[in-house]
């Protein structure tokens, strides 16, 4: 089994979840097991240490109230279920993730952040209860007043509480399908910063830097910041249908590319082309499907097979807003220089997550993409240094390979988790491998 | 959403083809009926139903089997549905029914006697009023008897005579009859099989198909849902036995 980034690869036995009876009695009766949503993250957080619970049966959703946009759902229901269901209705969800294909259960074990953490918070910020399926197999229900302290530890526990079986959480009112966006180009990581700062305001935002770029130009940027469209743009606009399902065309690589394809010269290429294509866009603002706008990759189906069959790894970390400059600075500086050619590295500014484990916390988040080779554990684990001195910490969701080290020195609240888990037997019934390698 | 006053009766609702058949119609503003085995189970599914489309979705429990409740069933079924789709079926075990009687027959009552029976009745109701579409899912394997699974074939060859049949008797009565042949569809009957992708059709692809035929004005009464089997079946048809009977198929 494996996640999203292909490494590491390990042996677990899956286990068919369809019914949502059939929890109790399942989890009751295994130890060394983990849920996994749709596989998404990228290392070994979804990968159980002998049985890995597949939760994509558990795609139903209960109920939806038009009154007050409550929907509550399974644990296995897809985002992109919710998003077809619900986006011609006029709602979108409260957050995000960077693609459509994961669940319900996996954005609150993650609590991900999406392009409106600055001012929406985490996923987990708008759940109001959790279905929980705990150690005994019993069912609890969890929410800010009750149980609350697993409520907490479950939102960005990365599953190590026990099985999310269903979620209760709010939509958005939209008036359309489209994004108003308008592209910021700016020179180098200063002024990408700055310009994060100043869209604070603005719904969503977020950076793709040009990583490969040095020297003056160290940080290059374009800054999508967006808001859904309200009807009187959309209605301005000839021709454009107002709920429109239009779903960009998918296609899949058939095969694992050769690790040549992505050299420093075809990446460096791509980059030029794609910030060129950005300037010209600049300054005005454009409307953009939904569907492009959030969900740029899922476009192509599994592009995780475009770095070949060794995998590759991504590194996330946050850093605090304070010397984010230098920091962040010092690190694409070291990856610039190792020419490890990462298409594109993404900066978001994030706001404080709810979560013992959540990942973000007030800040900078940078993240990009690195074929797995020997070298760049070496290259890991020195910028590790520079997120730990920082004051920072990277997201499990997509970890495989920090050091325990980092991960204790990133997250203050991992002594409080360990409690509740022993308290609650899920230390013995809850682990993955992720678990095992952090000690959790 | 506002309903268009138009109900769906859907047979078989816990099943991965009748789950995505009934999205489809309530996504189109149709109200719908779930029927299944076992209460619980089919209300999952008509929950899920209402809060993706905002569709109303009542359940009512119903075994395939228990054919001596189905005139009480279809007496009280209210209002009269507008369409009726039929897709319980049970795939069974070949080489099971080949020495267990009752296995035998509990395929071929699955498969044939109950939704026979069940879409005769409601057809004579359809009738009386004067109009609806009355949908059975039957199967390519129906066309033929082959080694691998002639007892749950049978069953199917006997849903698809009685519904010719049906379509016949009916003709200008204002009670359409389809038969559909969904050939390979990738569900939880088919789950661990090996399916040939041209051949394998997802149950939304089956939904959209039935949907489309049923709901719109043209299409015929005999339907595949991937083209390419009607030509393939036509050429398994015209085999010579003496022939057939030596192919492992
Ligand atoms: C292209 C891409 C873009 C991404 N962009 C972002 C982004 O912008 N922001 C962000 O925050 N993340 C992002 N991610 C990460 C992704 O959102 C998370 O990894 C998410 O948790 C994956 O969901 P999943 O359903 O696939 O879960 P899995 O990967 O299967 O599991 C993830 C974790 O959730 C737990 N889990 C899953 N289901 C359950 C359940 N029912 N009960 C209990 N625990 C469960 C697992 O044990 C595991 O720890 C991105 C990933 C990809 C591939």
């Amino acid at each position: 089994m494996e996640g999203w980034g292909r490494y590491p690869r390990h042996e677990s036995q899956a286990i068919d979840c369809k019914r949502p009876e059939a929890l109790a009695g399942t989890v009751a009766a295994r130890m060394g097991l983990i849920g996994r949503g749709n596989g998404r993250s990228y290392g070994d957080a979804a990968i159980g240490e002998h049985s890995t619970l597949m939760c994509r049966g558990l795609s139903r959703m209960r109920s939806f109230d038009p009154n007050d946009a409550t929907l509550t759902v399974e644990g296995g229901v897809m985002l992109s279920d919710i998003l077809r269901a619900f986006v011609p209705r006029g709602y979108f969800p409260p957050v995000v993730p960077g693609t459509k294909y994961v669940t319900v259960g996996g954005m609150i074990a993650s609590d991900v952040h999406g392009k409106n953490h600055h001012r929406d918070g985490g996923f987990g910020d708008h759940v109001s209860e959790i279905k929980l399926v705990v150690a005994s197999g019993e069912t609890l229900t969890c929410s800010r007043g009750r149980n609350a302290d697993l409520f907490f530890a479950t939102v960005g526990g990365m599953g190590m509480t026990g099985i999310i079986a269903e979620a209760t959480f709010r939509l958005r009112p939209i008036e359309s399908a489209w994004i108003a966006q308008k592209t910021i180009v700016t020179e180098n990581l200063g002024e990408a910063l700055k310009a994060l700062q100043q869209t604070e305001d603005v719904t969503y935002s977020v950076a793709w830097i040009d990583c490969l770029s040095q020297g003056a130009s160290l940080g290059r940027s374009l800054i999508f910041a967006g808001e859904h469209a309200t009807l009187d743009q959309v209605g301005g606009m000839p021709g454009v249908d107002r709920f429109a399902a239009k779903n960009a065309g998918m296609f899949s690589l058939p095969f694992d590319l050769p690790q040549w394809v992505l050299n420093k010269t075809s990446v460096t290429a791509f980059n030029e082309i794609y910030f060129r294509a950005g300037a010209r866009k600049a300054a005005k603002t454009s409307l953009v499907h939904w569907d492009k706008y959030f969900f740029p990759l899922d476009g192509i189906l599994e592009w995780n097979r475009l770095y070949g069959r060794r995998g590759f790894l991504q590194h996330q970390c946050v850093v605090p807003a304070e010397d984010a400059l230098p920091v962040l600075s010092g690190m694409l500086e070291r990856f610039a220089r190792s020419g490890k050619g990462s298409f594109l590295a993404v900066l978001k500014k994030l706001g404080g997550g709810s979560g013992l484990l959540s990942f973000p916390a007030p800040g900078y988040t940078l993240a990009l993409d690195l074929p797995v080779t020997q070298e760049v554990f070496r290259l890991l684990d020195e910028i590790d240094e520079l997120v730990v001195k920082a004051g920072g910490r990277l997201y499990l969701a997509k970890d495989a390979r920090q050091s325990r080290h980092t991960f204790e020195a990133g997250y203050p609240r991992l002594a409080a988790f360990k409690e509740l888990r022993k308290a609650t037997g899920a230390d013995r019934h809850f682990n993955s491998r992720l678990a095992k390698r952090l000690g959790i | 959403m506002k309903g268009i006053g138009k109900t769906l009766l859907l047979i078989g609702g816990t099943s991965d083809i009748g789950r995505a058949t009934a999205l489809i119609y309530a996504e189109a503003g149709w109200d719908v009926l779930l029927t299944g085995r076992k209460r619980s189970a089919v209300q999952r599914e008509a929950d899920d139903i209402s809060a993706r489309t905002g569709a109303n979705v009542l359940v009512h429990e119903l075994d395939i089997l228990a054919t001596s409740r189905f005139e009480d069933f279809v007496g009280a079924v209210s209002p009269l549905p507008d369409t009726a789709v039929c897709v319980v079926g049970e795939l069974g075990e070949q080489s099971r029914a080949e020495r267990e009687l009752e296995h035998a027959a509990m395929i071929m009552r699955t498969n044939f006697e109950g939704p026979a029976l069940l879409l005769g009745l409601l057809a004579e109701r359809f009738a009386a009023r004067g109009s609806g579409t009355i949908v059975g899912i039957s199967s390519v394997a129906g066309d033929r008897g082959r080694a691998s699974n002639y007892v749950y074939g049978a069953g199917k060859a006997g849903l698809t005579a009685f519904l010719s049949g049906l379509r016949n008797r009916l003709s200008g009565s204002g009670v359409r009859v389809l038969t559909v042949k969904p050939g390979f569809v990738r569900t939880r009957m088919t789950h661990g099989m090996k399916l040939p992708p041209l051949l394998t059709a997802e149950p939304r692809e089956v939904a959209q198909k039935i949907f489309t035929v049923a709901e719109g004005s043209r299409g015929g009464d005999v339907v595949y849902v991937r083209r390419i089997w009607r030509p393939l079946m036509t050429a398994i048809r015209s085999i010579p036995e003496p022939i057939f009977k030596r192919l492992r198929l």
